[in-house]
């Protein structure tokens, strides 16, 4: 047992944990209260009538076809795009590493995309490649193929994918440098000199020892996928075409800020809160078990 | 909650019993949702309403686009801080008219202003749209606008079309899209803004057909859809074919097909008439026509419907601000601030006055393609069919319809398919909408 520091003051550490007890109230726990609150009643979008229906909103909104199919869209699109994230992070990682002359430079670039909100993200990407405006759009096009993610369902999901995914490459790329620095040199010297090449120093020694930060970056890439893609999915393709890029966060959205459908979205929320809570739970549980800490 | 109002109500009686009477000016807010060129009429509207009397002051407060808006408002209204005046476009209408206690009808409050209000001054096609079942006006019409057929003179002319003269009815304009493109005049024939607005609101009022039961949802919120029979499945499904080698191409769902115009991609559009700015900013030798029609189906062409939005006044306010409200609309009717609006903005004008008094200035004369869009509104008496559409979940209703569509283009269905789709689907979200 590590000795303990204790505060002589009674007082002194609740004061102390007050402040972030306060926002953590008022910007988490009330919120999610409401939303508690109103995914058991269904109301006009004004609130002048409402009533207490029960679990009839989850009812109804489990037995949708469409949000079986969202959770299918959002299965997909945070699957790929933390993966999509974290490849592409890694290898950068890897590459910048090597570098030796100007490498605070190329690691300063690397950075920048991270300080772009998530819908300037979606615009960039937008202008770039929107059928009717877009510079990659009409090259793509005028290389004779056909290139129309306001139609094409599957080609809406690999811009809104590659959207997410670039924005969250450079925070991926930093925690990968950093842990790719805690990495002892001379396990990988001592490696290099037993004629292990470089394919092989990756898979045997860098990347289990990167294991604790991939992990980590799982994590946050997954609630990332979930929650803080909202914006580039609202920019980029507002859920269409049909409902093909509509994940559950957008769904919820729709629903209740398009459609006024508050009973509805808030159960969807609910339900959303208690995937996200469950998802963290498993990883924590099952997936750092796994996970070596050197 | 209730001592709090009551504390709230004491304290502003007071405020007001303490200001003397020959200073209390009363303000009222205005949320909108213009940008750009529009932002600054409101802007002008309200500073000129300020200084042109001393009892009332309107403040008006950008709110974000039209759905920011209509929330904004809602989120204010719940938490009892509802804005006097808020712009809401012309699909949020039957969410505020379902909306009972939370609107104070027009046509009430201008009298209350102590002003006669007298209908048969506003051009007909716009009160009825804005008017409940029985006939009381409910919301003030600020900018109405009606969609029309856009074509570029000189792609008409590269593909030997007569440029003078643009194609009326959908026969004729799916065969000058196809003449276009086979002789590469453009790269897309045709495309349209709105699918749902223009395709299907305003098709089914300018057709004469049935969009749904009840008069389209005007005389009774328990609507059944309809608008899968013949007529629209013909529609939908020529538009369908045309896109399979895009000489029809789909540019979104709102007004992003604008763009493929404004660049020449596509040689004809319809789309509202108040993208007229931005087609006249873009230097394009441009011509306007008439919303196209089919000219088999009896009645066509009837009217077209107004979109656009208009000014609800929240219910719940004191007497004196509704006067101030009804001041601020008297002000807004005026001939001749309506006939300015009608030029600068290309709105269409609300009164029959400063319709007439564009009229005699020669405006038309000089600007032949502006009197379309009302020449196609006001042109017949409204039927059953064409008073409009309205739906108390109309947003939902086009978002079922957009994906439904967007699926069809993509030829992952026909057009049959498409439209029994949104029919069923739309009728669903209805029923849940209203209660049922």
């Amino acid at each position: 047992m590590s000795p303990r520091v204790v505060f002589p003051n009674k007082l002194l550490p609740y004061l102390l944990l007050a402040p972030q007890v306060a926002i953590t109230l008022v910007f988490f726990y009330w919120p999610a209260s409401q939303a508690l609150y109103q995914s058991v009643l269904r109301e006009d979008p004004f609130g002048l009538n409402s009533a207490f229906v029960g679990l009839a909103n989850f009812r109804r909104v489990l037995s949708q076809p469409s949000y079986i199919d969202s959770v299918q869209t959002t299965a997909i699109f945070s699957v790929a795009t933390a993966l999509l994230a974290m490849v592409v992070a890694l290898l950068l990682a890897v590459m910048v590493d090597k570098i030796i002359k100007g490498r605070g430079f190329y690691r300063t670039l690397m950075i920048w995309p991270y300080a772009v909100a998530p819908a300037i993200a979606g615009m960039l990407w937008l202008f770039m490649f929107n059928p009717t405006m877009g510079t990659f759009a009409y090259m793509l096009r005028s290389a004779g193929y056909s290139w129309d993610p306001l139609l094409n369902g599957p080609q809406a999901m690999t811009l809104v994918i590659a959207a997410a995914a670039w924005k969250q490459i450079s925070y991926n790329f930093l925690f990968f440098v950093a842990g790719l620095q805690a990495i002892p040199k001379t396990l990988i010297e001592a490696a290099a000199i037993d004629g292990a090449g470089e394919t092989k120093r990756f898979w045997t020694i860098i990347f289990p020892l990167l294991a604790p930060t991939t992990f980590f970056l799982l994590v946050i890439n997954t609630t990332y996928a979930f929650f803080d893609t909202f914006g580039i999915i609202h920019a980029v393709t507002g859920g269409g075409p049909g409902k093909a890029t509509e994940t559950l966060v957008y769904k919820v959205y729709n629903d209740g800020f398009v459609n006024l459908n508050f009973g509805d979205s808030a159960a969807q929320s609910v339900i959303l809160m208690v995937i996200v809570i469950a998802l963290t739970a498993f990883q924590f549980r099952y997936v750092e078990r796994k996970v070596h800490y050197g | 909650m209730k001592t709090q109002g009551f504390a709230a109500g004491l304290a502003a009686t007071f405020t007001i019993l303490s200001t003397s009477a020959a200073f209390a000016v009363t303000e009222i807010s205005w949320w909108h949702a213009m940008t750009g060129a529009n932002n600054e009429v409101v802007e002008t509207l309200s500073r000129e309403f300020n200084e042109s009397q001393s009892d009332y002051k309107v403040t008006p407060v950008f709110k974000g686009t039209y759905p920011e808006t209509l929330n904004a408002g809602i989120a204010a209204f719940r938490a009892s801080q509802a804005p006097h005046i808020i712009q809401v476009f012309d699909v949020g209408t039957g969410v505020m008219m379902a909306a009972e206690g939370a609107v104070k009808p027009v046509a009430e409050v201008l009298s209350m202003g102590g002003a006669e209000f007298d209908k048969s001054q506003y051009l007909p096609g716009i009160v009825a749209y804005y008017s409940k079942p029985d006939g009381t006006m409910l919301s003030f019409p600020y900018n109405s606008s009606s969609p029309i057929l856009y074509y570029n003179k000189d792609a008409f002319e590269k593909a030997g079309l007569d440029a003078g003269n643009p194609p009326k009815t959908w026969p004729e304009v799916f065969e000058a899209a196809k003449k276009i493109k086979q002789s590469g005049a453009a790269q897309c024939g045709l495309t349209s803004t709105w699918l749902t607005w223009i395709g299907l609101e305003n098709f089914t009022a300018w057709n004469n057909l049935q969009y749904g039961t009840h008069e389209n949802g005007l005389a009774s919120t328990d609507v059944e859809l309809t608008f899968n029979t013949e007529p629209f499945v013909r529609h939908f499904q020529n538009l369908a074919d045309l896109a399979k080698d895009d000489t029809f191409r789909y540019g979104g769902r709102t007004s992003e097909a604008k763009q493929l115009f404004l660049s020449g991609e596509c040689a004809i559009m319809t789309e509202s008439s108040g993208g007229l700015g931005d087609v006249i900013k873009s230097g394009l030798n441009y011509g306007l026509g008439q919303l196209p029609y089919y000219d088999d189906l009896e009645g066509a062409p009837q009217n077209t419907i107004p979109g656009g939005a208009s000014l609800w006044v929240f219910a719940g306010k004191s007497d004196d601000e509704y006067k101030a409200v009804a001041a601020f609309f008297e002000f807004l009717s005026q001939t001749n601030i309506q006939q300015r609006l009608h030029e600068v903005s290309g709105y269409l004008p609300v009164t029959l006055a400063a319709y007439e008094a564009t009229k005699a200035s020669g405006f038309y004369d000089e600007n032949p393609g502006r009197e379309i869009p009302i020449r196609q509104m006001m042109g017949k008496e409204p039927t059953a069919n064409s008073k409009g559409v309205r739906l108390v979940n109309l947003p939902q209703v086009r978002d079922i319809q957009n994906e439904e569509f967007e699926k069809m283009l993509a030829g992952d269905q026909t057009a049959q398919q498409a439209l029994d789709n949104a029919v069923a689907r739309g009728n669903a979200a209805i029923q849940q909408a209203i209660g049922n």
